[in-house]
């Protein structure tokens, strides 16, 4: 257990600049999701910490201490990898065994550890058996079980659950997450998907392009997004943006008003045509164009009366709800 | 899934398969049976007349002193061959894997002796350890070291070793590179973190899972040093000094068409083909299987 310190990390691939400075200071204990698309460098930010990428510039501490030119076994850290990269000619045992034979730990104490991490995994069962005899989410187990029974300073996660089937990823995500809770270790945890960083993280990092756009609560970023892109990027269905255009109004500012404000009525700030609706069950989204084809979402409740498609309707939000954008994306 | 082609008469796929079919009867099946038939025999010089003696050639070879001899040499040589050429090549292979640019052209590079033929190899190599003129022999005598292959048996085994293995390095080191590079990167990452350095990542990693190819290369190399280094042995040593690297392939050879022994010569391809025979059942069997893991 301990502390993460990221201060002003930057990554360069000869020419390329893939990280621009980037500075977290995370808690003991406190669990951390890294969330952007794909290319923003959040792999690259998490290998540096780990140690599989050098650090072009800045520092890294784990526990207070640089460990920029240290190995990776000398950082006292656990990664599970998105394909779960295990040895696929050991058997779970020794998968998980791995990292304490090499440290000469003693065989009882090896026995003992593995023991206890199948059994908070579920894996009792299978310990004699190969990876490939194993389902994708008892792989992803045995992985989190190598990563545990080294107790590490810090889990690194590089996507783990994205080659998971939706309904097993939102298992999983509770069961990660409730085991980081149980072992109090340091975590961080990379994905593309925002549904889990929005439900695991402590404090998310909203990463675009090699920047943090915003670091905080889950829920604090939903709320206040601080660029135009974590409005866009959190949340579904993303936020509705509009020009002042538009909306008829002065200056060069752009609108974003999330879909669960925006009220269909009788006139309202702009009308739009109802493009095609999405029955979800509880929830209705309806998709609008505006005049000048700005594509637009509306949370409708299912109870409420949807417009049919090609129909005329007026859009409406309380000015609470607008989130403002100058010309370089940034919240005004 | 199985992907099969129904044909309904039977005389288009006899077409197709005759080509196949008619090569391998013309050059193995015949030749074969006339080893067999001849290894029952003991024709004279010119071929004029025939002799049947049963067995008696085989009865004979087993118990020549030099014909065993020439198993042991066969065994050291072909053991030699593969495990200087699988060594190497492995060693390269690993560097190469490592390489991030350059890998092409390194790699490139590396192919290249493998299309030159034995016989070249062979006598590339004849010049560069001739006795009198060999540029190795002048830089060996210069530190002291009077190399002569011609007198010396360990020196002409190694000659011959290493002429063999040279040329076979870079078919081996294609496999090793291909089976190294589908070892996934966060496998060996995974090891790196679990604090495996890296000889200890190689020894339990890298290695077991490189066992498919390792094994494949075993087969095909022994079959090699088997046969295809006639050529090698032929163009340096000729056998000798003293038959010290007279290998059952060469033996078959120098007692048939020098020694004009064809009887015995024909008793020794026969059981050189059981010997391939047993090869590639154990081929077969283990390689079709894969190495587990």
């Amino acid at each position: 257990m301990a502390t993460l310190t990221l201060d002003n990390v930057k990554k360069s691939f000869g020419k390329a600049d893939v990280i621009h400075g980037i500075s977290i200071d995370v808690a003991d204990g406190e669990f951390i999701v890294i969330v952007g698309p794909s290319g923003c460098g959040k792999s690259t930010l998490l290998r540096m910490v780990a140690g599989l990428e050098t650090v072009t510039s800045g520092d890294v501490q784990i526990g207070g201490r640089r460990v920029n030119d240290q190995e990776p076994m000398d950082r006292d850290i656990a990664m599970v990898f998105q394909n779960y990269a295990l040895y696929p000619h050991m058997s779970v045992f020794d998968n998980m065994a791995y990292g304490l034979k090499i440290a000469k730990t003693p065989r009882a104490d090896i026995e003992e550890r593995v023991a206890q991490a199948a059994r908070l995994l579920q894996l009792e069962a299978y310990l004699q058996r190969k990876p490939r005899e194993l389902s994708g989410g008892q792989r992803q187990r045995v992985a989190m079980g190598r990563a545990i029974v080294r107790k590490p300073a810090v889990f690194l996660f590089d996507e783990p659950l994205s080659n998971l089937d939706a309904k097993l990823r939102v298992q999983m995500r509770l069961e990660i997450k409730a085991l980081q809770r149980e072992l109090g270790v340091t975590a961080l945890y990379v994905t593309h998907d925002q549904v889990e960083a929005m439900t695991m993280a402590d404090r998310m990092v909203v990463m675009n392009d090699g920047i943090a756009d915003q670091v905080g609560a889950p829920l604090e970023v939903y709320a206040n997004p601080a660029t135009e892109f974590v409005a866009g990027f959190i949340g579904s269905p993303p936020t509705n943006f509009l020009s002042a255009e538009v909306l008829g109004r002065a200056g060069d500012a752009r609108i974003g008003v999330r879909p669960e404000h925006t009220r269909l009525s009788e006139g309202g700030n702009l009308t739009a045509r109802t493009v095609y609706s999405e029955a979800l069950g509880a929830e209705t989204l309806v998709h609008l164009k505006c005049a000048d084809g700005t594509q637009v979402t509306v949370r409708q409740d299912a109870a409420s009366t949807i417009p049919r498609e090609g129909a005329e309707v007026g859009l409406d939000w309380d000015t609470a709800n607008e989130m403002r954008f100058d010309s370089s994306g940034r919240r005004c | 899934m199985e992907k099969r082609v129904k044909f309904k008469g039977i005389w288009l796929p006899i077409l197709l398969v005759l080509p196949q079919i008619l090569i391998t009867a013309v050059f193995f099946f015949y030749p074969a049976g006339q080893a067999i038939w001849q290894s029952l025999f003991i024709p004279d010089p010119f071929g004029l007349s025939m002799q049947w003696v049963g067995l008696g050639n085989f009865e004979f070879l087993l118990s020549d002193r030099y014909y065993r001899a020439s198993f042991v040499t066969t065994a050291v040589f072909s053991i030699l061959v593969t495990v200087v050429s699988m060594g190497v090549a492995l060693y390269l292979a690993v560097l190469a894997d490592r390489l991030v640019r350059g890998s092409g052209t390194y790699r490139t590079l590396l192919i290249w002796p493998y299309a030159v033929a034995p016989a070249v190899a062979g006598v590339l190599w004849l010049f560069m350890f001739n006795t009198r003129v060999g540029v190795v022999t002048w830089y060996l005598g210069l530190l002291g070291y009077d190399w002569n292959h011609v007198l010396n048996e360990g020196e002409a085994m190694g000659l011959v070793v290493i002429a063999s293995a040279w040329g076979r390095i870079s078919y081996n080191f294609l496999f090793f590179l291909a089976g190294l590079q589908a070892i996934p990167r966060s496998v060996i990452e995974a090891a790196a973190i679990d604090g495996a350095h890296f000889w200890t990542r190689f020894r339990t990693i890298v290695f077991p899972l490189l066992s498919p190819t390792t094994f494949f290369l075993l087969v095909v190399n022994i079959i090699y040093s088997f046969f295809e280094t006639f050529g090698v042995i032929h163009t340096i040593t000729s056998g000798g000094p003293q038959q010290a690297t007279t290998i059952l392939v060469y033996k078959v050879y120098s007692d048939g068409f020098v020694g004009q022994d064809l009887g015995s010569s024909a008793a020794q391809s026969v059981i050189l083909l059981a010997i391939v025979s047993l090869l590639t059942v154990v081929q077969f069997k283990y390689i079709e299987r894969r190495v587990h893991y």
